[in-house]
């Protein structure tokens, strides 16, 4: 069995619902920041894969665009966590299901 | 492509995914997430990709997951476990695989194999970055510019405010 796009999208498939199962059903604010970044990587490899299988241009657009969507998780990382840090400074929990001042 | 290559390389990311998702403790969720990223990796690298492969090392697992473990050593008191589970996120999940997999299996000219490229070097990677992404190299590092200076105001110490302790 030579690996073919199908499974590579069925991989990537698989990794972006285990992100979202991460980001939806845990309550603690890391566990969604992996869950978030595991959904970013999944996207990327569609983005390799594609870029791998389709027709052969003279600029690498699958890579590049692969490139830069790592420097902005890179970015979101950083302010994800600092945001956590922040608010367990804050509330002294991390627990997202305990942060509810603004609810009505 | 090498086919044994590809199924050991996907079970490992997908594992270490799951562990990454379900584990209680959050330093081994940590880890796993380190070597599920060692995985998405490897598929670059098998892919042709290898720049984009050490970029993703370097930035996820030098980077990205040294501070998600500052930040659970940080926030340490909090809970070192986290038992609650949303299970209604578990069939949401399964809902968006199936359509997916559903997509994808419908989905004609998905089943050829991968053509002969000739390999991607990091000096073309390079010339294209400095001719035909400049703005969109330049809006990067701008926005990585402002991530940076972000980060740092929010966690900068806050003086004479109070702790609200939520009960």
């Amino acid at each position: 069995m030579i690996p073919t796009l199908q499974i590579f999208l069925i991989v990537s498939a698989t990794l972006f619902c285990i992100g979202l199962l991460a980001a939806l059903s845990r309550r603690h604010a890391i566990f969604i920041l992996i869950g978030i970044e595991m959904m970013l990587a999944a996207a990327n490899l569609n983005f390799i894969a594609f870029w791998r299988f389709g027709p052969q241009s003279q600029q690498p657009i699958g890579v590049m665009i692969a490139i830069f969507s790592i420097a902005i998780a890179a970015a979101e990382a950083a302010v994800g966590l600092a945001m956590v840090i922040a608010v367990y400074r804050h509330y002294r929990t991390t627990n997202v299901d305990q942060l509810d001042q603004l609810k009505g | 492509m090498n086919s044994a290559a590809f199924v050991v390389i996907a079970i490992l990311t997908l594992a270490a995914a799951v562990a990454a998702a379900t584990l209680q403790k959050l330093m081994h969720a940590a880890l796993c997430f380190a070597v599920a990223f060692v995985g998405v990796a490897a598929f670059f690298f098998l892919l042709g990709a290898e720049f984009v492969g050490l970029v993703l090392v370097f930035v996820y697992i030098g980077a990205v997951a040294v501070l998600i473990v500052f930040t659970i050593l940080l926030t340490r008191r909090d809970l070192e476990k986290d038992r609650s589970f949303n299970w209604s996120g578990v069939v949401i999940a399964i809902a968006v695989f199936g359509g997916l997999l559903w997509a994808i299996c419908k989905t004609q000219m998905l089943s050829s194999s991968a053509p002969q490229i000739q390999p991607l070097t990091v000096k073309h990677i390079g010339a294209v970055l400095m001719t035909d992404y400049v703005w969109p190299l330049q809006c990067v590092g701008l926005l990585l510019t402002a991530a940076l200076i972000g980060a740092l105001v929010l966690v900068m110490e806050e003086k004479n405010s109070k702790s609200y302790r939520v009960e």
